[in-house]
């Protein structure tokens, strides 16, 4: 055994390298261990073709904590950004796009009616968003067995709420649990105004405009504005830059990381964690563990169930993360003639998703693991903002699309319907010929093409399922409850153990305040000290 | 005409024999015709008018009777019980023909009005089966060995997590069965009332400790399909027990707070066996036909053919209700059993109500997902793996082996059309109760889902009523061969008959769909969910009414008790008893 470290942090997602960022600034002496080969984690930009490089995992920023990036100092460490506040654009195949930034929608088929109806749903949902941002911010009071400061932010909660107003608070409580398609339909009259509002509430997740549970997820979403992100953002040279930032900051601060290093486990003795051992066999001690990884991954592989007691064992067993949203990118000799929009307009967030019956019945394959001849794809051609991204006169597209399962039948590279065609190539011949649609001849244009599945996610970024908010962020699962009862305050429940990543609260999206969250959480308890 | 104070008013009526012509339990007419002549206006004078003769306006009725008020109950058709009804629509065969087994009548309420003595017999029927399509079926037995039995011989394993989940589910059920008798507390409200109520609530979450209160919070957020995937693994025995989750919703097994709905759906009981399910024998028409009984020897009167067109209000205060023949009933206190949108959309004019409170109607949700068919049989059929002389053939019968194919129903209804697979809750109750059929004859009653309120947005149309006859005819012809030969009637009803017939919009039976958005503080809508209307003297008292739907009485007495309160008149409606 070498020295004893403070901290051993595993993973070098985002979130691991905002925790060790505020460990570091607390005086601890931080090791990072990463598997891969680059920090950042599901914030990576990959050359995925000879001069084509892309956003691999998170193509948009629309949620980072505005402490985050300036108490890390991010854009001193090298953070730029390529494109700011972009307007999401629903499409059309005959060219009416709907047009939506803030509380500003256009389009031929708005109405004035939606208009307006636009506007006040907007700020009404904004306020409670900035509600919600409140409770993002720290941990998640516990119900019962609460503490002084745990009671105080329950009350502050309760406070929120009442200053909300009756009518307000009525609103929220009545609509928190209940699905965004009725909700649409409560408000709005267009079906394309209906249908980007909640694709915007289920991206990443198991759920479809219908389920219940998605009026949260989109609240979720709408943090992003109360944290300054009118529309999406987009990073000069890809998300990787984020985790280049984050690394170079905690270096700055005397973080060591090391890559290239995947740990085989958490060593235990006693029921205390006292270190991890890595794949090549070396082991490293430290006063504290903490894991970037999800929380499946940590207690069940990393951990291990023999050393948890039976009902932390069935609670992780429980954890319900099973990724539905593929990734497909595209390297492309020109640039897409998308059908109504000139070359500026590509530079913004492009939807496909018609109506919600639409984003529905591609849903509805996903629950028999399937997948739908008609998915709905977020749409980003990042090279228009940043040319660095590709060779001169080339572009490319990355996009994420709902649904893929996380394996079909006989897997992705068994055999699909059509002879002689795998799930994989059946799979990426629909969603071209989907984008054909929208943008004729972008077949012709194709130079390399790449589709990872939730199954090639979960391989290529270590989250299990390929879930990329490292556990689905349904009502059952969120706050307290997060990852599961016992370890929702960053405190995995197992000694010397704690936890970072995106599976605690909040949840995902690229936010970092899991890891602000966690390392505020470790600093007060004293840990690693 | 010189106006009585309410008591002598009642006892007026009683000097005059009103004795109304109390008829067996099948439905008939109860109660005297409205009229028109002039000289009956003095008559149609009450204290209380309560407007839908079903189960929660006869129980509503009665309480405010039993305080002492004259209270007259007008009813539509000719005749009583709305969706709690037995009709004889075949000769010789009575069908249960809308709601079809007891389990959640309050037993507070049954035995506070002497149901019993008023002629309701429930008798528990044990048990229900699964079949498969592979010849095998999963049974589902009263007797506790027998069970552990049955299930093993699918899976071991899932033998042994069924005591786990029934002691959690009904651990959940003794959270909630305190509430059904109460109103539920408002939490946006300053009032002292209400912040005690609130308090009280979140004192028995706090006391469940941090490992109970996550399982609740749990059950009521997830989806019925997940919750039976974290005990068992074989298809058949998910797909039995997932089926309750999603009755009365327009949800599938897979959609989160589904689990609730099971919930809902176990919380009844049958002489003290919390989650039993029983026969009301004579059909259900028996419920109403007690409870307007218990009502009419408190002095009460049931009007029948007598169609409200609206209430009457005048300078913001009730003051009683005009039907569409021209007739008007007088009354301070309107009760609507009606369900909230029929309520303030159809017999209330938009002028006396808030533009919020008309917004809210508007949006209400109250999609029927389902529909029935009631079947007159000419013998009892036979089910292909199952001895005729089992005690599953008593209980309910499905023929969905997967929660897949339940989802894939669900799919079908979201698609705007009936499920080509449904999902059918089918018992034949006369081998329990032999009163609803000639001797050696069966009635046989099917609950179906899915089926949409509208055809792709259009009404249903006949065609559209056959196709799906034959998809719930065809299923069960497949596991029975001598079924279709015994068929000699069938009743079957769509949304678009159970509104036309029942008054039930969108053909919901529930009132309204039993979602969060639409539960406890917010049913019907926020604001209104503490059975007041928006019009002094106005109340609503249905379903669509915490705690919801159901044959559950305890929305109609609810309403009563807060009537009573407004009056300042003792409360005479039951407390909820505390379980053990």
């Amino acid at each position: 055994m070498t020295e004893q470290r403070d901290v051993i942090l595993i993973g070098a997602g985002h979130n691991g390298l905002v925790c060790a960022n505020y460990l570091a600034r607390a005086g601890r002496k931080v090791l990072v261990i990463e598997a891969g080969e680059r920090p950042g984690g599901g914030a990576a930009s990959r050359e995925f073709a000879p001069g084509y490089t892309v956003s691999a995992c998170a193509q948009w920023l629309y949620q980072l904590h505005p402490a985050v990036c300036r108490e890390l100092q991010l854009e001193r460490h090298g953070l730029k950004f390529a494109a700011r506040d972009l307007a999401s654009v629903l499409l059309d195949t005959g060219g009416r796009h709907l047009r939506l930034l803030g509380a500003q929608v256009e389009g031929e088929g708005i109405s004035s009616a939606d208009s307006d109806a636009w506007r006040s749903f907007h700020g009404r949902t904004g306020k409670y968003a900035k509600l919600l941002a409140k409770v993002f911010e720290r941990r998640p009071p516990r119900l019962v067995e609460s503490t002084l400061r745990d009671r105080l932010a329950l009350a502050g909660l309760g406070l929120g709420l009442k200053m909300l107003g009756r009518d307000d608070m009525s609103d929220l409580m009545r609509i928190v649990l209940g699905n965004m398609y009725d909700l649409m339909e409560e408000h709005f009259d267009s079906p394309q105004l209906k249908a980007l509002l909640s694709f915007d509430s289920l991206l990443g997740s198991r759920m479809g405009p219908r389920t219940p549970n998605t009026v949260f997820g989109y609240l979720y979403r709408r943090s992003g504005e109360v944290f300054g992100y009118t529309g999406a953002a987009q990073l000069q040279g890809g998300m990787g830059a984020l985790g280049d930032a984050l690394a170079a900051s905690a270096r700055s601060r005397g973080v060591e990381i090391r890559l290239g290093a995947p740990v085989a486990g958490i060593d235990m003795r006693d029921g205390r964690a006292v270190g991890v051992t890595l794949e090549s066999g070396e082991q490293l001690g430290a006063q504290v563990v903490v894991s970037a990884a999800d929380p499946v991954t940590t207690f069940s592989r990393l951990v291990g169930y023999r050393n948890m007691e039976t009902g932390m064992a069935r609670r992780v067993s429980q954890v319900r993360c099973e990724g539905n949203a593929a990734k497909l990118h595209l390297a492309l000799d020109g640039l897409p003639r998308f059908i109504g929009l000139d070359a500026a307009a590509l530079g913004q967030r492009l939807v496909i998703a018609p109506n919600m019956d639409y984003i529905e019945r591609a849903f509805n394959a996903v629950k028999y693991d399937g997948y739908s001849a008609d998915p709905a794809f977020d749409i980003s051609i990042p090279s228009i903002h940043d040319p660095s991204l590709a060779p001169a006169g080339g572009h490319v597209l990355s996009a994420i699309v709902q649904y893929a399962p996380y394996a079909p039948a006989g897997g992705w590279e068994g055999p699909a319907a059509a002879p002689h065609e795998t799930h994989r190539e059946c799979f990426t011949r629909l969603l071209l010929d989907k984008l054909e649609q929208y943008a004729p001849g972008i077949r012709e244009q194709v130079v390399a093409c790449q589709l990872l599945t939730p199954a090639d996610l979960e391989r290529d970024f270590g989250m299990s399922g390929g879930h990329w908010h490292h556990g689905e962020l349904s009502l059952d699962q969120v706050l307290m409850m997060r990852p599961f009862p016992g370890a929702s305050q960053y405190a995995s429940g197992l000694d010397g153990l704690y936890l970072c990543s995106a599976g605690c609260h909040p949840g995902g999206g690229v936010m970092g305040l899991a890891g602000r969250n966690a390392a505020r959480e470790i600093i007060r308890r004293g840990a690693g000290a | 005409m010189v106006l009585s104070p309410a008591w002598s008013r009642s006892s007026w009526n009683r000097a005059r024999g009103q004795a109304v012509a109390v008829v067996a339990c099948s439905g008939e007419r109860y109660g005297r015709p409205a009229t028109g002549l002039q000289t009956e206006l003095a008559l149609r004078q009450y204290d209380a008018i309560v407007i839908g003769a079903g189960h929660n306006g006869l129980t509503n009725a009665a309480y405010l009777a039993k305080s002492g008020l004259a209270v007259a109950v007008l009813e539509r058709n000719p005749y009583i019980g709305g969706a709690t009804v037995s009709r004889e629509l075949y000769p010789g065969w009575t069908y249960s023909n809308c709601s079809y087994v007891c389990s959640l009548l309050r037993p507070e309420l049954a035995r506070d009005l002497e149901l019993p003595r008023h002629g309701l017999q429930v008798v528990p029927y044990g048990g229900g089966v699964t079949f498969s399509r592979d010849g095998d079926y999963y049974g589902n037995y009263y007797d506790h060995n027998r069970q552990y039995r049955e299930m093993a011989r699918h899976s071991q394993r899932d033998a042994n997590a069924y005591e786990r989940y029934a002691t959690d589910v009904r651990k959940q059920t003794r959270l909630i069965r305190p509430y059904l008798l109460r109103r539920p507390p408002d939490p946006t409200s300053l009032k002292p009332r209400d912040l005690r109520d609130l308090y009280g609530f979140a004192r028995a979450f706090m006391e469940m400790g941090e490992e109970g209160l996550a399982d609740t919070l749990r059950f009521w957020t997830k989806s019925v399909g997940d919750y039976l995937n974290e005990y068992f693994e074989t298809d058949v025995i998910k797909a039995h027990l997932g089926g309750t989750g999603v009755i009365g919703t327009a949800l599938g097994v897979y959609s989160p707070g589904t689990a609730y709905v099971l919930l809902h759906h176990y919380m009844g009981d049958m002489d003290g066996n919390v989650g039993s399910w029983g026969f009301a024998r004579g059909g259900m028409g028996a419920v109403a036909g007690a409870l307007a009984k218990s009502f009419q020897a408190f002095g009460g009167e049931i009007i029948c053919d007598a169609d409200v067109d609206r209430i009457v209000v005048r300078h913001g205060k009730v003051r009683g209700v005009a039907l569409k023949n021209g007739d008007e009933y007088r009354a301070d206190i309107v009760v609507s059993n009606l369900d909230p949108k029929r309520t303030f959309l159809d017999i209330m004019d938009a002028a006396d109500l808030p533009a919020d409170l008309l917004h809210k109607a508007r949006n209400f949700k109250i999609r029927g997902s389902s529909g029935k068919l009631n079947i007159a049989l000419d013998g009892l059929p036979t089910f292909r793996g199952l001895d005729p002389k089992s005690p599953l053939m008593l209980g309910d019968m499905h023929f969905t082996d997967s929660l897949e194919r339940l989802e894939r129903a669900y799919d079908d209804w979201k698609d705007g059309t009936w499920s080509k697979d449904p999902y059918v809750d089918m018992l034949i109750p006369t081998q329990t109760d032999p009163t609803m059929a000639p001797v050696g004859k069966h009635m046989m009653t099917v609950f179906v889902q899915y089926a949409p309120p509208k055809i792709n947005g259009g009404e249903w149309t006949d065609a559209d009523k056959a196709g799906f006859e034959k998809s719930v005819i065809d299923q069960i012809a497949a596991h029975s061969p001598d079924f279709r030969d015994l068929i000699l009637h069938c009743e079957t009803r769509t949304p678009r008959e159970i509104e036309a017939e029942v008054g039930l919009t969108e053909g919901n039976i529930f009132q309204g769909e039993l979602t969060f958005d639409q539960l406890l503080f917010n049913r019907p809508f926020p604001g209104y969910a503490q059975y007041r209307g928006p019009v002094r003297g106005m109340y609503m008292c249905g379903s669509g009414t915490h705690p919801g739907g159901g044959v559950m009485a305890a929305p109609g007495a609810n309403a009563a008790r807060e009537i009573l309160r407004d009056l300042r008149r003792a409360d005479v409606v039951p407390a909820g008893y505390a379980d053990d």
